[in-house]
């Protein structure tokens, strides 16, 4: 009979809405980070240099790029004969057939899959966090305590403790108690969306909650088992872990990549980050380029300037062109003469010659001020910008645009263009 | 297809210098972060063939490192794959690959034991695309018994370190010359070839029978008259690494826009294997001008018309000139090169000057830095 001591249930089927455009057409695990991988990738390799080689990626939003991304799991070495990754995707029963409602839900609906490995332990993860973690280090610590449950914490400013779902312990660092964002945190120990569950443990909780509506693992699966007097420890992490599901995290987290020495390093050869990239071949600057403090990747071409900005694969950043403080992500080509200023381009887009990202004061959204509360320009995949617009602060543009969308060429600071359905 | 793929990648050349004593011609890293084998295997997978066979001999540690999977050009198949042949001593051969006949006649039971009507040979020292398919119609058309993908060098070019043919108006080849002292033509033979798989076993016998090892002088020369050998023109970009000269050449043809179209942005792609290296790194200080970098390359200092393979680290103040730094490389603050191929896992300290004055210098600096 296969047995896995632990395996792994990646829940990705979120949006990630706080993305705004960024995540219209993908889910938030599929968007790229960092010059050339994608979210998803960070929990992935953790768990193959942790040792887990048994993983099941639940996807449910826009799910085609994370399907065509994992594939079989060769960049991560997941392709096995006997476990590997497996998508796991919603599916119709013959009683009732339902999306996955919440996370504990997702992970209900695919017991089957988890009692094939017949498992003792069982890692929850979520596909949104960079971070690199030896899960293994974590299992042991479960094993030490002869813990049900182990939730990985870390600890956060006091004052900024309120944000996050603390955990108060004992000595032993046994949780005594849970506080969602307390308004007077009695702990500064805040909650990483990372357990490791003993099986049986976890089975029973699930199939004891079936019926709840949203089963989430925070509202519902841990409250149940601390109602129960389970052993549930707290695992704390002090390495670098950032959650980048607003815009300006996301930016953040990539402008943390090019400090001289990174807090959280990609260039350490003993915990491999790994990805599908499609582009292996290296990057040309031109004669007439200028590149400080970015991050590039492969097979780029750089023809103008590029200041403290991640860009990556494949990108073509043309002559007279500047970009400062920006994420430009794989496929997209800038035209000549583009002044891009803090602003975060998705895939594959056009961006037409002459175009200014980027410019003027910050004002509010008109369009959706809770994503959208930066004075970051974001602009979608496969967006198209045609030449000679100018384009304000705290925008989104999403679709193929041309000339007559924009006023006098100019979209105000605040401004949105969403073009569904027109692509380029 | 109808063929299986050999590569000849046992080579060494005395020409090379220093560069040849780590790892095979084959092996050399090219373009930033591909090997010379590359573009052959790539190739070979583009062009549909499922069995490919890579006869290895000379210093084959790096070689069958980076061939260690097959997944890389899509060979790792049930049907075909590839397959790596070392000189192996047996019961009735106790010699190392005597010449490429021999490479080939040593591994006559595999070629046996495939049922794929033709063969195509192909060196690994070369950088180049080609779709095999359209060289097979047009062996098939000519009725040849072989037939050689030759290349019209430029007036001018010295071809005397090639095999140089001369084809009459029917492009059956009339003269074949290995190296020739005077050049009788500028059409060169590009060490690729497809011939009927039979047609070869039958050569390989003869030819061993007659103590007779190397493919290029005992068969296509010998048999030019007997054989129908025709040769095939091949258009596109093609250079053969053999000196130390043509392998700086070739890299830095890649800094041209229309070799990195040809080669990186039209179809079909190169493939190799992959390192899962971060992206390059430019730091506060860096300037980089008409430059290749690989990924998990960081950079300090100043690089200019050069190639920086993957994870080269650039001290600061450092000036790169028209150089090519091979992989691994870590070059400590204020050190001034010019003019030179830097060998790969190399550590040159800070505040050196190292400089090719009229030729190419090879730096090999010495590995000491602790792997973790």
């Amino acid at each position: 009979m296969i047995r896995k001591e632990m395996i792994a249930m990646l829940l990705a089927g979120g949006q990630g809405s706080r993305l705004g455009v960024l995540t219209a057409d993908v889910a938030k695990p599929a968007v790229a980070f960092g010059g050339k991988y994608r979210i998803i990738d960070f929990p992935l390799s953790n768990c193959i240099n942790s040792g887990i080689d048994t993983v099941g990626v639940l996807t449910q939003y826009q799910p085609l790029r994370l399907n065509t991304h994992i594939g079989i799991g060769i960049p991560w070495d997941l392709d096995r004969n006997t476990g590997g990754v497996t998508v796991l995707p919603p599916y119709e029963k013959s009683t009732n057939s339902e999306w996955y409602t919440g996370t504990a839900n997702a992970i209900y609906q695919n017991l089957n899959y988890m009692e094939n490995y017949n498992p003792e332990y069982v890692l929850i993860l979520s596909g949104d966090h960079i971070y690199k973690m030896d899960y293994e280090v974590m299992l042991d610590f479960h094993k030490a305590n002869n813990a049900d449950v182990t939730i990985a914490v870390m600890p956060v400013p006091m004052e900024e403790a309120s944000r996050f779902g603390v955990v108060i312990t004992d000595e032993e660092r046994r949780i005594s108690e849970f506080e969602e964002k307390p308004e007077h945190p009695r702990s500064n120990l805040a909650s990483m969306g990372i357990y490791i569950f003993s099986w049986k443990v976890l089975r029973e909780a699930l199939v004891a909650l079936k019926d709840q509506n949203s089963c989430d693992f925070g509202k519902h699966v841990i409250p149940y088992l601390h109602e129960r007097d389970s052993r549930m420890f707290a695992y704390e992490f002090n390495g670098y872990w950032k959650d980048v599901g607003t815009l300006s995290s996301y930016w953040e987290a990539n402008m943390e990549l090019i400090d001289l020495i990174p807090e959280f390093n990609l260039y350490e050869k003993y915990w491999k980050v790994y990805t599908n990239t499609g582009a292996i071949q290296p990057q040309y600057i031109s004669p007439d380029s200028r590149i400080v403090k970015s991050i590039i990747g492969e097979g780029s071409e750089i023809y103008g300037e590029v200041y403290s900005s991640v860009i990556g694969a494949n990108v073509v950043i043309g002559k007279g062109s500047v970009v400062r403080d920006s994420i430009v992500m794989q496929g997209t080509v800038i035209g000549e003469n583009v002044v891009l200023d803090k602003a975060i381009v998705a895939e594959d887009c056009r961006i037409g010659n002459n175009v200014k990202v980027g410019v003027g004061q910050f004002a509010p959204s008109k369009f959706n001020p809770k994503v959208y509360c930066s004075d970051l320009a974001v602009i979608g995949e496969k967006s198209v910008v045609p030449d000679n617009v100018s384009i304000g602060r705290n925008t989104a543009i999403s679709g193929a645009t041309e000339a007559a969308d924009y006023t006098d060429s100019f979209l105000e600071s605040g401004d949105s263009i969403i073009k569904a359905g027109v692509k380029a | 297809m109808k063929a299986l793929g050999i590569i000849l990648a046992g080579g060494n050349n005395q020409r090379m210098d220093a560069l040849s004593r780590k790892r095979a011609i084959a092996a050399m890293p090219v373009a930033g972060s591909f090997r010379c084998i590359d573009f052959a295997l790539s190739n070979m997978s583009n062009s549909h063939i499922q069995k490919v066979a890579v006869l290895s001999q000379y210093n084959a540690r790096s070689l069958n490192e980076h061939l260690s999977s097959s997944k890389w050009w899509d060979f790792g198949r049930k049907q075909g794959g590839l397959f790596v042949f070392t000189p192996t001593v047996t019961a009735d051969n106790s010699w190392w690959y005597r010449g490429t006949a021999d490479a080939m006649y040593q591994n006559i039971e595999w070629l046996k034991r495939c049922h794929e009507p033709y063969v195509i040979i192909s060196s690994g020292d070369c950088v180049y695309k080609m779709d095999y398919n359209e060289l097979l119609d047009y062996h098939i058309e000519k009725k040849a018994d072989i037939t050689i993908a030759v290349k019209d060098m430029p007036q001018g070019v010295d071809v005397s370190r090639f095999g140089v043919v001369r084809m009459n108006e029917d492009s059956r080849i009339t003269y074949f010359e290995e190296k020739p002292m005077v050049a009788q033509s500028n059409t060169i033979s590009t060490g690729v070839y497809v011939i009927r798989r039979r047609q070869l076993i039958e050569l390989l016998e003869q030819c061993a029978a007659e103590d007779r090892w190397n493919f290029v002088t005992d068969i296509l020369i010998r048999y030019k008259d007997l054989k129908r050998i025709y040769g095939y023109k091949m258009k596109g970009y093609w250079n053969n690494i053999s000196t130390v000269d043509s392998y700086y050449q070739t890299n830095m043809d890649f800094l041209k826009p229309e070799v990195r179209q040809y080669f990186f942005k039209e179809a079909p792609r190169i493939y190799s294997k992959v390192d899962d290296l971060p992206p390059a790194k430019y730091n506060e200080g860096s300037d980089v001008r008409n430059s290749l970098v690989a990924s998990g390359s960081i950079i300090n200092g100043k690089v200019e018309n050069s190639i920086l393979f993957k994870e080269a680290f650039i001290g600061k103040n450092c000036i790169i000139k028209n150089s090519i730094i091979l992989n691994e490389v870590y070059i400590g603050d204020n050190t001034h090169i010019e003019n030179c191929i830097v060998e790969s896992r190399g550590t040159l300290k800070p505040n050196m000057y190292y400089f090719g004055d009229g030729e190419i210098q090879i730096v090999v600096g010495e590995n000491n830095r602790y792997g973790i």
